[in-house]
């Protein structure tokens, strides 16, 4: 028979104990998980998100219920254990069950501190702990107006947040002078309330609660100074204790934790401790990173492995809440032998301190951008000696020292920061198994599969690993792992050889999978449709969701509609059509876009048809790798600066580009004056009027890399406008690889290059017949898909009787 | 508008033509609490999965597919439409249901 292992705690605790033990010897153990909470284990840390709506419970299980049948790992939900029977290694539940154990982990986590003030039991008070806390607030949220959160650390303000997202008033009580006084020094402490209160909150600073007002249900709170306040609402947030009620009764020694050895032994043979309810040389730790090191240990301690100890972690906090970076690790207050070095950036509400004994780093706050906070950690952690590092500098001109930054990195820094990918295991990857180039490095660790923000360090990462093997030209990559062709070569073929459809392409091209991929089937649609604009019969199948549904996918699977508003101007007519369409079919969000017009949000995909009828306005291709939007200012119609037609320019565009498909979605504006208020300085097309003429900046981008157009022409009429956008565009259609921004485009073939190929007056000629021929082609996506059953079709679910 | 579905027996369910089933792409079918993705695959033969993303639940059917295969349109995951395992580097598994074609007309069966 198998060691039977018996976990009490269904919580991050006990559940990364279960996956240290499976990863380690798979198959070895019998193990049993229960837990009082109905769900499987969750990601708590995450409940703030979900609170601050940006997410939803069930994103937040750590492993699907599929995964504890696959490990063959028993679950036991909503059950309690009631006693723990030592002598005969035995637990007895609420329900009844007697499970008998080889070895017992507790991890039973801890309980939320409560102040036993009088009144604390009335109906309208409750703490911030699990899921039921935030769905009570949620409920909470529709009826009742007034918040306060008692409490002003990270638990506290990440409540108090998400209470105002909830539309809440939120006040927020703390016994002293400065907010999260127990990781920020008070510099930092001031910026952070200064920030939450333009968030909308407000702070009752140095308040002590002496009772709750109220009958049955929370009225207000009243304080030792005399003060009260009303309140609907009462989330009490101060801390947690370490649950420890079982282990005490049980008669193993605790403290104000469970008392465990460096390899997670309570003072019971065959009885572990682990997570929050484990105290381990004094301390029990409250945050989710020492509760991994300390399930790593303990399951080598069960293997029988004893060579690593647990020896305490370095802690480190971050404030969740959107748009306030907080960092803090270690030491934040200057004390005897250690020294702070500070930066203070008032003008950009940055404020960074490292503290620093024996020339190595005990401690760091910082506020406003945390960037560099897990380099700081890494240091922090490996002691390493900063003695002849440069401290501080000022003002410095920007350089890029790319190499010598990879060189510096520990292996330990995250570089992936969406899939949590470290340098280290980057660079075991290349050198295990041989990888050559960035799209390698993607499909083999998730680096940059995400947001791509980190695909330049990825590549200097390759690059530095590498060292003289690494090859640019093998950067020249093949456009998918279906192929070893490259962008131009597949494109040069079909050109050639005229091959009209993708499936062809698989065959005469000799891809390894005859489908193709994600990645390959809609390049192939497009470079199809670009060359073959009249001929090419486009693939419904091969275009990724939102060109087939022709509207946005959304996180809960529905989809959002925006119509086109020419130049972003509307008619009271439109905004009435968009109101009764928006109420008819229960649109959960009107949202304004950043390209001026109108997103609705929530749309069922079965209602997307109706919703287009009923409109009756022309796509706005939001969902499309096409025009989206010519955003524009005011201009001479009513600006008292403006000097050109903006909006006449505008509307002109984007009445001749719309439904243009492209490499990748293009953004445009136009700006009557240098003041620029369309923001026509970072589009893939930005037009800015000066005085008698129009100035063209092309390939901006606002996104993942910031950056500013480049000046491709001055030109002193609307028809040369016309005239050069469409013959660069033309350029970028033809010349990009599929899903490459204008702004990554210009970036490599160079601005100079794009100017020489547009200065012939020929060249320019073609280039515009060339995207004329493309533009006849189109058609509203909309209507033709009311006008076509089949089309129609696609949108149907069908419905059980 | 939603097509209604029509009841066989308790797990055997009627989910229309073959021929509303177009090749290369996928279906809703929301039946005894389930919301199944349905697959037509281009060499013709039927699959159906749970329609939920193992990762963040994204809704398959509308995901693109080649081969046995279908990618999440939230983010790209890879999972076989035949046993419905995600593909590396991924890691989990959708559940599949047995679809048949009887007639013309396609069945799913459900447990």
């Amino acid at each position: 028979m198998k060691e039977r292992i018996l976990v009490i705690g269904n919580g991050m605790a006990g559940i990364r104990c279960v996956e240290e033990i499976v990863k380690l010897e798979p198959n070895a153990y019998d193990i049993t998980v229960i837990g009082k909470e109905r769900t499987p284990a969750y990601d708590r840390i995450q409940l703030s998100t979900v609170l601050q709506g940006n997410g939803t419970v069930d994103e937040l299980l750590i492993k699907p219920l599929d995964w504890y049948d696959e490990q063959k790992v028993t679950l036991r939900t909503d059950e309690a254990v009631t006693e723990i029977d030592k002598d005969q290694r035995l637990v007895y539940t609420n329900k009844g069950g007697a499970l008998p154990y080889d070895r017992l982990i507790i991890a039973t986590g801890s309980n939320p501190f409560i102040i036993p003030f009088p009144g604390i039991d009335k109906k309208g008070v409750i703490t911030f702990r699990d899921i039921d806390d935030c769905n009570a607030m949620i409920e909470s949220a529709k009826t009742k107006r007034k918040a306060v959160v008692i409490g002003g650390g990270l638990l506290g303000l990440e409540a108090a947040r998400g209470l105002l997202n909830l539309n809440m008033e939120v006040s927020v009580v703390h016994n002293t002078d400065a907010l999260m006084d127990r990781q920020l020094d008070a510099t930092a402490s001031k910026m952070l309330k200064d920030e939450l209160e333009q968030q909308g909150m407000t702070f009752l600073m140095e308040k002590e609660t002496t009772h709750v007002t109220g009958d049955e249900h929370v009225s207000g709170l009243a304080f030792k100074d005399g003060e009260e306040i009303e309140a609907d609402l009462v989330v009490m947030a101060v801390g947690i204790k370490p649950n420890i009620a079982l282990a005490s009764e049980t008669g193993l020694e605790t403290n104000r934790g469970i008392v465990v050895d460096d390899f997670m032994k309570t003072s019971h043979p065959g009885i572990y401790a682990v997570g929050e309810c484990a105290e381990h040389r004094g301390i029990a730790y409250g945050l989710v990173a020492p509760l991994y090191e300390q399930a790593a240990v303990l399951a080598k301690s069960i293997s029988g492995d004893e060579s690593g100890p647990y020896e305490g972690s370095v802690v480190f906090t971050k404030l969740k809440v959107s748009g306030v970076d907080v960092f803090s690790a270690g030491l934040f207050q200057e004390e005897e032998g250690v020294k702070a070095i500070r930066i203070h950036d008032e003008s950009e509400g940055i404020y960074k301190k490292i503290m620093i004994a024996d020339q190595k780093i005990v401690g760091t706050v910082m506020f406003g951008d945390t960037s560099d906070s897990s380099r700081i950690l890494s240091y922090m952690r490996s002691e390493m000696n900063v003695e002849k590092m440069k401290k501080v500098a000022l003002l410095e001109p920007e350089e890029d020292g790319g190499d010598d930054l990879v060189a510096s990195m520990p292996e330990s820094e995250i570089v992936c920061g969406c899939n949590g990918v470290t340098k280290g295991c980057i660079t075991k990857a290349i050198q295990d198994q041989g990888l050559r180039t960035v799209g390698e490095i993607k499909g083999c660790t998730n680096a940059s599969r995400s947001c791509g923000g980190c695909q330049p360090l990825v590549s200097q990462i390759l690059e530095h690993t590498l060292g003289d093997v690494f090859d640019a030209s093998d950067q020249q990559e093949p456009i998918c792992g279906c192929t070893s062709l490259s962008r131009n070569e597949i494109v040069e073929a079909i050109r050639e050889k005229g091959i009209q459809t993708t499936k062809e392409v698989y065959h005469v091209l000799d891809f390894e999978n005859k489908e193709g991929c994600s990645k390959c089937r809609p390049s192939l649609n497009y470079y199809l449709g670009m060359l073959f604009p009249e001929e090419y019969e486009d693939e419904a199948a091969s275009r990724f969701v939102n060109e087939r549904m022709h509207a946005n996918i959304q996180n809960d699977g529905t989809f959002s509609v925006v119509p086109r508003m020419y130049g972003g101007v509307t008619t009271s007519d439109q905004l009435r059509k968009i109101a009764e369409v928006s109420d008819k079919y229960e649109i959960k969000m009107l949202k304004v876009t950043g390209g001026q017009r109108i997103d609705m949000l929530g749309a069922k995909k079965d209602d997307l048809p109706s919703i287009w009828a009923d409109l009756d306005m022309p796509s706005g291709y939001a969902y499309g790798k096409a025009l989206r939007t010519v955003k524009t200012c005011v201009g001479e119609q009513f600006c008292r600066f403006g000097t050109q037609d903006s909006i006449g320019l505008g509307v002109r565009l984007e009445k001749k580009f719309e439904r243009l498909q492209t490499p990748h979605k293009v953004k445009m504006a136009v700006s009557a004056c240098p003041r620029s208020c369309a923001e026509s300085g970072f589009k893939d097309v930005g037009i800015i009027g000066v005085d008698g003429a129009w100035e063209l900046y092309v390939g901006g981008n606002g996104g993942i890399n910031v950056q500013g157009g480049h000046l491709l022409a001055t030109v002193t009429t609307d028809e040369e406008v016309m005239k050069t956008t469409g013959a660069y565009l033309q350029y970028y259609r033809e010349t990009a690889n599929y899903l490459e921004r204008t702004s990554a485009w210009v970036e490599r073939v160079g601005i100079d290059h794009v100017k020489e190929v547009l200065s012939d007056e020929e060249e320019k000629n073609n280039l515009n017949n060339r995207i004329d021929i493309a533009l006849r082609a189109t058609r509203d996506p909309w209507k033709e898909a009311l006008e076509d059953r089949t089309v129609r079709q696609q949108f149907e679910t069908i419905l059980q009787p | 508008m939603p097509v209604q579905a029509s009841k066989v027996n308790t797990s055997k369910v009627n989910i229309g033509r073959i021929e509303d089933f177009p090749q290369q792409s996928g279906k809703t079918v929301e039946v005894l609490k389930w919301s199944i993705a349905v697959f037509h695959l281009s060499n013709g033969s039927m699959q159906a999965v749970e329609n939920k993303c193992p990762h963040k639940g994204g809704p398959l059917a509308e995901g693109i597919i080649c081969g046995d295969h279908v990618y999440c349109p939230l983010h790209d995951w890879k999972i076989s439409t035949k046993d419905g395992k995600v593909q590396e580097p991924d890691t989990g598994c959708v559940q599949t249901f047995p679809v048949d074609v009887e007639d013309g007309y396609v069945y799913l069966t459900i447990e």
